[in-house]
């Protein structure tokens, strides 16, 4: 079974977040990027223990990106995946980054195409999903388990306070959310491993993005903690009522 | 040949009259489609907020309501601003939603289509995004701002900043927050009809629904009662779950709860769980790491029981409460009581 894992370079959780050029562009000095955690935690290690599991199969990584992502794709590559592919572009938005994917998935025999349910970055949601509909596969959005039997793949979605158990004949696009596979930390041998796996770099096609951002701003600054004495919780109630409004 | 050039003349300033005035009306008459999701006889929450978000983004609104809902609940789509209803009875899955959208979208012409940016809303705007070549924006927080581009603004690194996003596609979809506009009532009527455009046949299967504990969906809920490592163990969460009862909330936790077993994976709220944005979010025990921030500083009032004062959660908290949460919790559910009791 091959299976394609869609990874995306994003600034670490911890980081501060600031922007230059009068607030158009995300200041990158001083920032640690990291592999976008769901890519990451869920799609690539369910990726990988399936193929484990099956005892056979390939995982290839994808992400478009200029040639200083290959740090982040030799921490992917580290965690175990077979080996890994750049699209040599600037991500531009969503569409931009779904095109060049599926563009070069065409060419390939993939069963399966993961992403993360969204990254921590632009908070989209949207790669997935627009690949699947630029293959003409079916796409299944989030899902919680994966599993594979022959040639269908049998999927747990938490929707709304149920989970829904779905099944669907291979290929198609899953975006992987919490509760699939945990985190795994890449060993001595995979990291030594990791520097050798080849990095395949593909030209981007010519697409046109289709929305831009045009300016940043900070959100407004909360107006600061209210303490409340621990004996009094009608205090508490009160406000939340009179006050805030809530209840 | 004066005549002969005035009628010319006259002929050429009518023709630029007509266009200004097709100018005109086409922005009054933008034809905007609101995706409203109904289920069991009702029209969801976020669906009548899609409705008001079409009308205020300024245009002529068709709501396309898909799944069962009483023919009461499909008209009333008019008093939120629908000028056209499309109700389509069947129960179709995202794949089959994306064909009925692309249809209704090609049928009224429609340079808007709105979205609510919920679970249904992930599964099928990307998809007609790319089918149809409209840009989206995901997460809109609010309409876009009167003339010029079409610019909106979405919450970025989790919340950390916003972002100013346009559209430059001739059509345009929009996944707005849910609680981003309000609900509000501004009288009128809507025809209604009922829709069935062909859809492609779903190659995906449905095997089975299981119900995840715990009563109200967490990313519905509108209030949220969650705990973290403070609590010390699993036996201890029974006075959690007495106050969310009492209230009327759902229950969450932390990651390393989650992680620990503790509670069940789809509690876990934050950057890498579940992200919410409930009217009140009443956290215990929790130290407020900027990874659980990420998914529940879009709350409208968030509450902090911490016996640290040092807890960096006290800094987005709104009302904090600097105690044991063993004795404060229960306390907290008299009051509470007391509260309910005296609203009756």
């Amino acid at each position: 079974m091959n299976i394609l894992v869609c990874i995306s370079k994003v600034p670490d959780t911890t980081s501060k977040i600031a922007f230059t050029d009068n607030n158009t562009k995300f200041d990158t000095a001083n920032v640690q990027f990291i592999v976008n955690p769901s890519d990451e935690w869920y799609a690539l290690v369910r990726a990988l223990e399936l193929k484990e599991t099956l005892g056979s199969g390939n995982v290839t990584i994808v992400t478009v990106g200029p040639a200083e992502d290959d740090a982040i794709i030799r921490k992917a590559l580290a965690i175990g995946a077979d080996d890994a592919v750049r699209i040599n572009a600037n991500p531009q938005d969503s569409f931009y980054v779904a095109a060049q994917i599926a563009e070069y998935a065409k060419t390939k025999n993939f069963d399966l195409i993961l992403t993360g349910k969204e990254t921590i970055d632009y908070n989209n949601a949207e790669v997935g999903g627009m690949i699947a509909e630029l293959m003409g596969w079916e796409y299944i959005t989030p899902a919680n388990k994966l599993d594979v039997n022959g040639s269908i793949a049998r999927i747990e979605s938490e929707v709304g306070g149920e989970t829904r158990v779905l099944e669907c004949e291979m290929p198609l696009v899953i975006s992987a959310a919490k509760g699939m596979a945990e985190q795994r930390i890449p060993n001595m041998r995979g990291i030594m491993a990791a520097r050798t796996k080849p990095i395949q770099v593909v030209e981007p096609v010519a697409i046109s993005a289709q929305v831009a951002i045009t300016q940043f701003e900070m959100p407004p600054a909360k107006a600061g903690v209210k303490l409340i004495d621990p004996e009094n919780m009608d205090e508490l109630v009160r406000l939340l009522h009179d006050e805030a409004k809530v209840i | 040949m004066i005549l002969k050039t005035w009628t010319s003349l006259f002929a050429c300033f009518m023709m630029k009259l007509k266009l200004f005035n097709s100018r005109i009306k086409n922005y009054n008459d933008m034809s905007v489609l609101v995706f409203v999701e109904a289920s069991n006889g009702k029209i969801k929450k976020a669906g009548l907020e899609g409705v008001v978000y079409g009308k205020l983004a300024g245009g002529s609104v068709t709501a396309v309501v898909c799944g069962e809902a009483d023919a009461a609940e499909v008209s009333s789509l008019g008093e939120y601003g629908a000028s056209q209803v499309f109700h389509v009875k069947k129960n179709y899955d995202a794949g089959a939603l994306v064909d009925v959208m692309a249809a209704a979208a090609d049928k009224v012409g429609a340079s808007l289509i709105v979205f609510p940016f919920d679970s249904t809303g992930k599964a099928v705007a990307p998809r007609l995004s790319a089918r149809m070549k409209a840009g989206l924006v995901s997460g809109a927080l609010g309409v876009p701002s009167a003339g010029g581009a079409f610019k909106v603004k979405k919450n970025v690194f989790s919340g950390k900043a916003i972002a100013e996003v346009e559209i430059k596609t001739d059509k345009k979809i929009v996944a707005f927050s849910p609680n981003s506009v309000g609900i509000q009532k501004t009288g009128g009527t809507a025809t209604v009809e009922e829709f069935s455009p062909a859809v492609k046949e779903s190659r995906i299967k449905f095997v089975e629904t299981k119900k995840l504990e715990g009563d109200i969906p967490l990313t519905e809920a509108e209030l949220v009662v969650s705990a973290g490592r403070g609590l010390k163990g699993p036996e201890n969460w029974g006075m959690i779950e007495e106050l969310a009862k009492v209230i009327g909330a759902a229950t969450a936790c932390s990651r390393p709860v989650a992680d620990a077993h503790w509670r069940p994976h789809h509690e876990h709220v934050g950057q890498t769980g579940v992200a919410i944005r409930p009217n009140l979010y009443i956290a215990i025990g929790i130290s407020g790491a900027i990874q659980h921030l990420a998914g529940v500083n879009q709350s409208k009032v968030i509450v902090v029981v911490n016996n640290d004062p040092e807890a960096p959660f006290f800094k987005a908290a709104d009302y904090g409460v600097v105690g044991d949460a063993f004795q404060v919790v229960p306390r907290m559910i008299e009051s509470f009581k007391k509260f309910k009791a005296s609203q009756h």
